[in-house]
């Protein structure tokens, strides 16, 4: 039966995004010219977001080893040993393109694929972070934006049944025109019964399980490896549908099938579909696959081999099953009433050979689509950095009225409380949610043992920009801080990458120095990078986003009773900074949002006193000393302060003095990394002083928690507002925008 | 007190509910899948939260005629106890089991958040325990929990004292601010002419731990082994 396709040339492969380099390198390695078949698998590999064609030669800076990893990058996500024979798995991954396009369900899709990540490795999703940047909420356009995502987000994860438990939310005006929407989801699974996505074993059979294939997100990958221009709307059939119901009936048999021991390997249908798995997992086991298309569940008609093998209709899998076993394989799917259709053979021969009706559409070395070209292309510092890091936000004026700029911060979109956001997301089911999001991190408890996993992301594109080393060494260690804050230690960490396009010098530069910046933290603070993805091609006709590398920390906590909220609990308690005094209004929140300016040099950054700093806050919380701990983050000291009086269940008040030296505006609002304030109860101090005189930190006793107002005295300025005033500010500051 | 724990494909709060009743109350717990028309030797069928077969119809309008639900219709006539929340008392509604229906929420979104309960009804078996007007703090988590009934029917069921648990303030007040979805009549649970089927929006195992959001769901449960304890039996077999 021959299908009329168009006759493959270098134009062809060029409107699939190859370049003519990569056509060139394709004829060598089939010593042919590509089938029309071929040429769509290899665009679809060969794609940025499928080969890390631009990241691959730095991505290998960074440290991803560790005692405790059990699985590091280049799977469907890492793993680490948290003890009593329990791993958590987990990752981020970025939605970006999909969700520009079309919000709600780019974001759905991304919620649904990175747990598909996570279930493959064997593990029930426990957790969903979200980290999501946006434009001006001022903008009606951005408004339906974050509606869009917001809600996408809360449709798919609570019909899915996996508690949304934190992430973060930030505006920024170079996000208008790309939104990030980066997904992280953790798992737990018996560290003994982790899954991985090979497909071992000659002979042994290849399942398609899940839902049926249609037209939907071919070629998303593709879409997701290119720029936008103003017609962006018009790639939206690239965006793929979601359907959380199915992928609950797929978690519920995968790991059912798995269970019964007769699954070999199983790898999610992501970007790239069909044609990713049939390739990637025979790479990793150094052997081949042929797969027969017409079996494939179809839920349209006609389909070519084409769209089968690069459709990405989402809540399918590829599963290679253990030879003999067929049958409990499809009993467990057909219990979950869910396709399970043996599709392939895994063979000897290192090739992915597809076949549509018995005739062969296919045949390419699994290793040529697997590994696909690696660039080290040229890197330069923009030549406008220099200026803006010359600015010294010291030559603007001080705010007049430093209590009303406190409130003002406290209203600022990206500081102000995203309750409206979270009360849309089921934040409890599983009942582990120990502490749910509103502090530094949000704690879940491991049933069964006394552990806590405590986790949280971040990333501060404005300070990556400004110095994409320390911003990106930063952002790994206000992550690892806000662990710590909670009392967890550090185990892990993952990445989402979101830069402009790797094809401008002064983007890949930025790429460049942020990944020796987190490897640089990774190492100095032993956490390795165990999975992760990169976005690049973040930009809309010219304007690329802010440098937006955010991490994702998963620490663990040996006893989950002993952990700690951000806070104050009550009056007459004693406050402590801990840290040092080195804060910059450099690429600071308060710069931004008060002067418009994004400019000036960051807070330097001591890794060592870092480490020293996390290690004191969780030995101090596991001492059961602390009632309240809170990274100083965006908005910095008075801002930390402000949180602490106004997050919690009742509001209580502060009186501190600071004895910092500099303007008022740069001690108050000034940012800096490895502060933290905790409150102590008055008479364990002698205890705490103790503890903190073995840590080698400086730290000192700024006042007490008490009253109805907060207030800071620092440079010679008595600085005071009314809780009242600063909650209400805190509250309304985004929901207005979105009501 | 024997638990059967109703597990549709979609359902979440089925471990939840199970893990509450075997390890926080030590009682005999099984799971009933959606396709079985026994439920077997139970005392007590829950059905849980959770999206019961996808729900992208409306919520629970499949699952209320699915093959389980008629082995709990069966089940409830006899006397056994039936409590469903969130989507359970959806499908309940929807089953007949329970006048009303629950449409989506006047904010249309989602709504997952605390909320306090004012106790209208202590005369049941799942509320034996409490006080009237006790008020209690659980949490919500739905899209499709604006509770609807038509006039004859509420003045019916006050009539009947079928209102069990109205939204409230902390101290009891029932106010339009305090209502999360829309209820009419600030309505969270209600329960059958015949006092042994109650359906909640609110999730009593989510409130059933001190260290996950508080115990005043457990005083449901309480008052169920109560009930046991006290009758010998809990109903005619």
């Amino acid at each position: 039966m021959p299908l009329a396709e168009p006759k493959v040339t270098l134009d062809l492969a060029r409107g699939l995004g190859l370049t003519a380099d990569e056509y060139d390198r394709i004829l060598k390695q089939l010593g042919r010219e590509p089938t029309y078949t071929e040429l769509g698998l290899f665009s679809a590999l060969w794609s940025e977001h499928c080969a890390y064609k631009h990241s691959r030669v730095f991505l290998k800076r960074l440290p991803t080893q560790g005692p405790r990893v059990l699985q590091g990058p280049g799977e469907n996500a890492g793993a680490i040993d948290i003890g009593d024979g329990w791993a958590v798995v987990f990752k981020m991954e970025s939605h970006n393109h999909p969700s520009f396009i079309e919000p709600f369900q780019g974001a759905a899709t991304g919620v649904g694929g990175i747990l598909r990540d996570i279930l493959t490795m064997g593990a029930r999703p426990i957790a969903i972070l979200d980290s999501l940047r946006f434009g001006d909420p001022a903008d009606p356009k951005v408004r339906h934006l974050v509606s869009g995502v917001v809600s996408g987000i809360s449709w798919y994860g609570n019909c899915f049944g996996c508690p949304t438990v934190g992430g973060e939310i930030a505006f920024a005006p170079e996000y208008a025109g790309n939104p990030l929407v980066n997904v992280m989801c953790v798992g737990l699974v018996r560290a003994s019964e982790i899954f991985r996505a090979r497909a071992d074993g000659i002979g042994n059979p290849v399942f398609y399980v899940g839902n049926k294939t249609g037209r939907d997100g071919i070629h998303g990958a593709t879409m997701a490896s290119a720029t936008f221009d103003d017609n962006a709307h018009e790639r939206r059939p690239t965006v793929q549908v979601g359907d959380p119901f199915t992928e609950k009936l797929l978690l519920e048999a995968c790991l059912e099938a798995m269970a019964t021991g007769a699954v070999v390997g199983i790898q999610d249908m992501g970007a790239a579909g069909l044609a990713c798995c049939t390739s990637e997992m025979p790479a990793r086991s150094g052997t081949g696959m042929e797969v027969e298309l017409s079996a494939v569940p179809q839920r349209e008609e006609g389909m070519t081999p084409y769209e089968l093998l690069l459709s990405e209709s989402q809540e399918r899998m590829l599963l290679v099953a253990v030879r003999g076993r067929e049958e409990e394989v499809r009993r467990v799917f057909a219990k979950w009433e869910l396709d399970a259709v043996k599709v392939g053979t895994v063979i000897p021969d290192t090739s992915l050979v597809v076949r549509h009706r018995g005739h062969e559409v296919a045949r390419v070395p699994v290793d040529a689509l697997a590994d696909g070209p690696r660039y080290e292309k040229p890197t330069a510092e923009p030549a406008w950095l220099a200026e803006r890091r010359g600015f010294d936000p010291l030559t603007l004026p001080p705010p007049v009225d430093p209590a009303e700029a406190l409130v003002a911060l406290m209203a600022s979109p990206t500081i102000a409380s995203k309750e409206w956001a979270f009360r849309q997301y089921d934040q409890q089911v599983g009942i582990n949610t120990l502490v749910v999001p509103g502090s530094d991190a949000s704690v879940l408890r491991v049933k069964g043992t006394r552990r806590g996993l405590a986790v949280a992301t971040d990333g501060n594109g404005r300070q990556v920009f400004l110095d994409p080393r320390r911003g990106a060494a930063m952002a790994v260690c206000e992550a690892t801080r806000n662990v710590s804050c909670a009392g967890g230690e550090p185990l892990g960490l993952t990445d989402c990458l979101n830069f402009g396009s790797p094809e401008r010098p002064e983007i890949l530069w930025q790429f460049a120095e942020a990944i020796d910046g987190i490897a640089d933290a990774c190492r100095a603070l032993e956490v390795p990078v165990v999975g992760g993805n990169v976005s690049f091609y973040n930009e809309t006709s010219g304007q690329a986003v802010l440098p937006t590398p955010v991490v994702g920390v998963v620490g663990v906590l040996e006893d989950a009773s002993r952990m700690a909220t951000q806070w104050f609990k009550s009056g007459g308690q004693r406050i402590a900074l801990l840290g040092p005094d080195d804060v910059s209004l450099g690429g600071s929140e308060y710069l931004w949002s008060r002067h418009g300016t994004l400019a000036g040099t960051l807070a330097p950054l001591d890794l060592g006193l870092e480490r020293r700093v996390q290690h004191a806050v969780r030995a101090a919380i596991f001492a059961g000393l602390v009632t309240a701990a809170h990274d100083c983050a965006e908005g910095g000291l008075a801002v930390a302060l402000a949180e602490s009086c106004v997050t919690g269940p009742a509001p209580i008040g502060a009186d501190v003095s600071v004895d910092a030296r500099g303007r008022i505006d740069h001690v108050l609002f000034g940012e800096g990394p490895s502060r933290v304030i905790v409150t102590v109860e008055p008479e364990r101090a002698r205890e705490f002083e103790a503890l903190m005189a073995e840590s080698a930190i400086p730290w000192r006793w700024i006042g007490a928690t008490g009253g109805d107002r907060l207030v800071v005295r620092a440079s010679g300025t008595v600085v005071s507002a009314g809780l009242g005033e600063i909650e209400g500010a805190w509250r309304s500051g985004f929901e207005r925008h979105m009501a | 007190m024997k638990f059967g724990v109703v597990v549709f494909p979609g359902t979440w709060s089925d471990c939840d509910f199970h893990h509450v009743i075997s390890e926080v109350i030590h009682q005999p717990v099984k799971y009933v899948w959606h396709r079985e028309r026994d439920l077997g030797d139970v005392d007590c069928v829950i059905l849980p939260g959770g999206f019961s077969y996808g729900d992208y119809l409306r919520a629970g309008a499949v699952a209320g005629r699915s093959p389980v639900v008629d082995a709990i219709r069966d089940f409830a006539a006899k006397g056994g106890l039936v409590l469903g929340s969130c989507n359970g008392f959806q499908i309940l509604c929807e089953a007949g089991l329970l006048p009303g229906a629950l449409l989506r929420n006047e904010c249309l979104q989602y709504r997952c958040q605390s909320t306090h309960l004012l106790v209208d009804n202590v005369d049941t078996p799942f509320t034996r325990g409490l006080r009237p007007g006790q008020v209690l703090t659980m949490p919500i988590s739905h899209g499709e929990g604006k509770y609807q009934v038509d006039a004859p029917t509420l003045a019916r069921m006050r009539a009947g004292n079928q209102i069990v648990f109205r939204y409230a303030t902390a101290e009891g007040q029932v106010t339009r601010a305090a209502n999360p979805n829309g209820s009419l009549e600030n309505i969270a649970g209600v329960i059958n002419e015949e006092g042994n089927v109650l359906g909640m929006m609110p999730h009593p195992e989510r409130a059933a731990e001190a260290v996950v959001g508080g115990t005043d769901g457990l005083l449901l449960f309480q008052s169920l082994l109560g009930s046991l304890v006290e009758d010998g039996t809990l109903f005619p077999r």
